[in-house]
């Protein structure tokens, strides 16, 4: 067998592991980003959702629905779309963004229980006015 | 100021485009004057962009809240080093910044190159104008940094409290200078295509810009890490956030560049391919400010989302099309000079490094649009995150780890097998010395012991290449040892300095495999009770709860929370975490409020400790404790790839640069495969 030859075999080999790297973890560790409504038309349409499928939501925090026992570090919140709203529950420490401001936009992952709440195992949070300028005067 | 400021970007905008269009007629093949009036517009628009700069500084210092961007960005009592900084801290300043850093390269590369390669400028001064104006059009019709409000605020809002550290005042300079400098070995490949001069001039004319880029996409990249790892407190230092891959990719393919140019200059194979990743790093580098600042990815690193983002699409879509037809209509001129001859010799191995990078950068490009394809294709949205991008790159990264020490051992063209057991059996028991050594020790991640066995193979790789040099030069010269050593790398830069970033990069991955066996724990403590954690190399950590603080500073109001730290019951002083809430000069809260990490930072392992906020008031605190293997490992690896990179880059390089016959300088590599020993010994004997 030719150099060239060999060469082009390994090289099918590593293209090959890398494409089939890519499809096992897309296929392992890929989660759906879903919107509360997109989740409601799922579990909807697939009953096995519910608490067997992880995911994500994007939605925002509905204001004033933030209720935190700081000992327990336990948070409980609710996240909306302006569709569908669900209740949050989370063990753990949410970043800073995370405040009482009225505009947080949060992606949380987890599942969805039994009783409509969402188990998160992690809260991500942007707050809305972060970046920008100097409120009007 | 800003009617300066405003003057000098429209001349910048108007200049570029005369010089661009003027150079892209070709008309100054005929018309030497022409050629020099295409190098004066590029030396004339960084002139313009300099005035342009100053201008944003004049107003950034004099705290001239009224320019819209001085505003959103400083405040009066903000430390005056940030106040510099903010010049850069927001997406109007960076675009300026990047700019006229963009047109002082440009001008750099017309100054300082050779003679000799005098018919590829007017070209490459035509690239660099085309993206200097792209970026003052992005300037002045979509995010002007010299835009005014319509009335005057008292104070302005303040630095985000994050981005209040001395790694953000270099961190994004560094990232941007590796991306800017991209463009330059960009315009020289495309100015070789339009020119049709395919040899491997072009090639030499941008090795010290490759070599720039390179350098400091690693520093910003490993700056990055380290304000990560100090700024956002989640405990780590690389998360695979899109932003983080987005200075990823153009490094991966900026290395697998610096490796196969190589295989070029010596045997005059891959033109296509060298051609491909510059031009597809050039891509990568816009394709990165795209992702951070359109917002199209959800990422922690929330930059101002705006219709910028779009400019850079379109712009990113047009030089796509553009170089793929240029480089499509010269493919027939691109033949290789010679054929592969065997498997065994290092232009395999170095193939097989450049797929294996390009692999692990085309794994990272999907990992990170996959919400965006999955949503196009299936119409759902499907994210994947960290356990995707390890699951994918880490074999990767370990079959990379080995080439590393695999490929400076094999001759180049053909290696014998005597060639093959002289050189590997060193490496390879090293290799094995230290498994063995790791599996008595009672380690057991399979992943983390390859990477450290892997990384011994490839110090063993490292030792005896400069062990054999030294031992060569001595033999002839009879110098001592230390002598011997520095004339070595001195007269062979390229080579040693290039096999020192090796040992940066097998630091990392060491420091990598640390962060497999790390600790973590969260728990709410009053003071006086305390938690214990036992780390990966066995000691005991207590911490007990001291109190809680609170006092105010220069612009912040800050709560301390402060733990006694005690390792096998031995105490060892205390360790501080900080809940600040920014204020501006009025007292008034400005940002959310941020954590200040408390870090105990050591060889073996770092304390790393989160003060997550008070119960209610009392001095009962929530704490996140976490213990780090190897993360100070991280910090010298950069310093000792950036100290690598140096040296290969360093100017003068004594009588190895020869004008005669360029293509093998540098080297001291025997072109005949008679392998790496008499290599040394010709590189050693270069006087």
């Amino acid at each position: 067998m030719k150099a060239g030859h060999k060469f082009l075999l390994g090289a099918a080999l590593i293209v090959g592991s890398v494409g089939f790297l890519i499809g096992e973890g897309v296929k392992e560790t890929g989660v759906y980003f879903l919107t509360p409504a997109e989740l409601a038309a799922k579990t909807a349409a697939d009953p096995t959702f519910v608490e067997n499928v992880g995911f994500k939501v994007g939605a925002k925090v509905v204001p004033g629905s933030v209720r935190r026992d700081a000992a327990a570090r336990t948070i409980d919140f609710k996240v909306s779309d302006g569709i569908k709203t669900y209740p949050v529950t989370y063990h753990g420490l949410v970043p800073d963004t995370f405040t009482d401001a009225n505009d947080i936009e949060v992606v949380v992952e987890g599942r969805l229980g039994r009783d409509g709440v969402i188990r998160a195992t992690d809260v991500l949070a942007k707050c809305g006015s972060r970046y920008e300028a100097v409120p009007k005067a | 100021m800003t009617l300066l400021g405003q003057f000098a970007l429209w001349s910048a905008f108007l200049l570029g485009v005369w010089g661009a269009v003027i150079a892209f007629s070709g008309r100054w093949q005929d018309r030497p004057e022409l050629a020099a009036t295409v190098t004066r517009s590029v030396y004339a628009v960084f002139g313009c962009l300099v005035v342009a700069s100053l201008a944003l500084w004049k107003g950034l210092i004099t705290h001239d809240f009224n320019i819209e961007y001085v505003a959103a960005y400083t405040s009066r009592n903000l430390p005056p080093y940030f106040v510099v900084s903010a010049f850069w801290a927001g997406q109007k300043g960076s675009l300026l910044f990047w700019a006229v850093v963009l047109s002082l390269f440009a001008s750099l590369a017309q100054l300082l190159t050779p003679r000799r390669f005098s018919a590829l400028m007017p070209y490459v001064a035509a690239v660099t104008s085309t993206v200097i104006v792209f970026f003052l059009s992005v300037m002045l019709f979509g995010s002007n940094p010299f835009e005014r409000l319509p009335y005057t605020p008292a104070d302005g809002r303040g630095l985000n409290p994050q981005l209040q550290n001395v790694g953000m005042v270099i961190h994004p300079p560094m990232l941007y200078l590796g991306y800017i400098s991209i463009t330059i070995p960009f315009a020289f490949a495309v100015a070789a295509l339009l020119s049709r001069r395919l040899d491997a001039g072009w090639i030499q004319a941008i090795r010290k810009w490759t070599l720039v880029s390179w350098l400091f996409l690693s520093i910003g990249i490993t700056l990055g890490m380290w304000w990560a790892y100090v700024e956002l407190g989640w405990g780590g230092y690389w998360a695979w956030d899109p932003v983080e891959n987005a200075s990823f990719l153009p490094w991966l393919t900026m290395t697998a560049f610096l490796h196969s140019v190589m295989i070029q200059e010596k045997r005059g194979m891959l033109k296509r391919w060298n051609l491909g990743l510059i031009v597809g790093t050039f891509l990568l580098s816009i394709f990165g400010t795209f992702i951070t600042r359109s917002g199209v990815i959800a990422s922690v690193h929330s930059f101002t989302q705006s219709n910028v983002g779009y400019f850079f699409l379109a712009f990113l879509t047009v030089a796509a099309v553009l170089s793929f037809t240029l480089l499509y209509t010269r493919w027939p001129a691109l033949q290789a000079d010679v054929q592969l001859e065997s498997m065994l010799s290092r232009e395999a191995a170095f193939l097989f490094n450049n797929l294996l990078l390009v692999g692990i950068a085309f794994s990272v490009l999907w990992g990170t649009l996959f919400p965006i394809l999955s949503e196009a294709v299936r119409g759902t949205k499907i994210t994947v995150g960290p356990p995707f991008f390890d699951r994918v790159n880490v074999p990767l990264g370990l079959l990379l780890l080995a080439l590393t020490g695999i490929g400076p051992l094999i001759a180049w063209r053909k290696a014998s097998t005597a060639n093959l057991r002289r050189q590997f059996v060193g490496p390879v028991a090293s290799g094995v010395v230290a498994l063995v050594a790791l599996l008595a020790a009672g380690v057991r991640d399979g992943y983390a012991v390859m990477a450290l066995a892997l990384a011994a193979f490839v110090a063993g790789t490292v030792l005896q290449e400069f062990y054999r040099g030294v031992r060569a030069r001595r033999r002839m010269h009879g110098e001592s040892v230390p002598v011997a050593l520095f004339r070595l790398i001195e007269r062979n830069r390229r080579r040693y300095g290039g096999y020192i970033v090796h040992v940066g990069v097998l630091i990392y991955f060491v420091a990598f495999a640390g962060m497999a066996f790390k600790v973590q724990r969260e728990a709410t403590l009053k003071p006086g009770d305390s938690v214990e954690l036992r780390s990966p190399f066995g000691h005991t950590y207590k911490f007990t709860h001291v109190g809680i603080s609170q006092y105010e500073a220069l612009n912040r109001v800050v709560s301390a929370a402060t733990v006694q730290v005690e390792v096998d019951g031995h105490p060892a002083g205390l360790l501080t975490s900080e809940k600040r809430q920014h204020v501006d000069s009025f007292k008034r809260p400005t940002f959310e409020p941020s954590t200040e990490v408390g870090i105990r930072s050591g060889l073996r392992e770092d304390l790393y400790l989160v003060f997550a906020g008070a119960v209610n008031g009392t001095e009962e605190a929530v704490y996140r404790f976490n213990i780090n293997p190897l993360v100070w490992w991280v910090w010298f690896g950069g310093f000792v790839l950036a100290f690598g990179g140096i040296i290969t880059m360093w100017p003068g390089g004594g009588p190895v640069v020869s004008r005669s016959r360029p293509a093998q300088s540098g080297y001291g590599v025997t072109l005949v495969g008679t392998g790496t020993e008499s290599g040394a010994a010709a590189g050693a004997g270069t006087e």
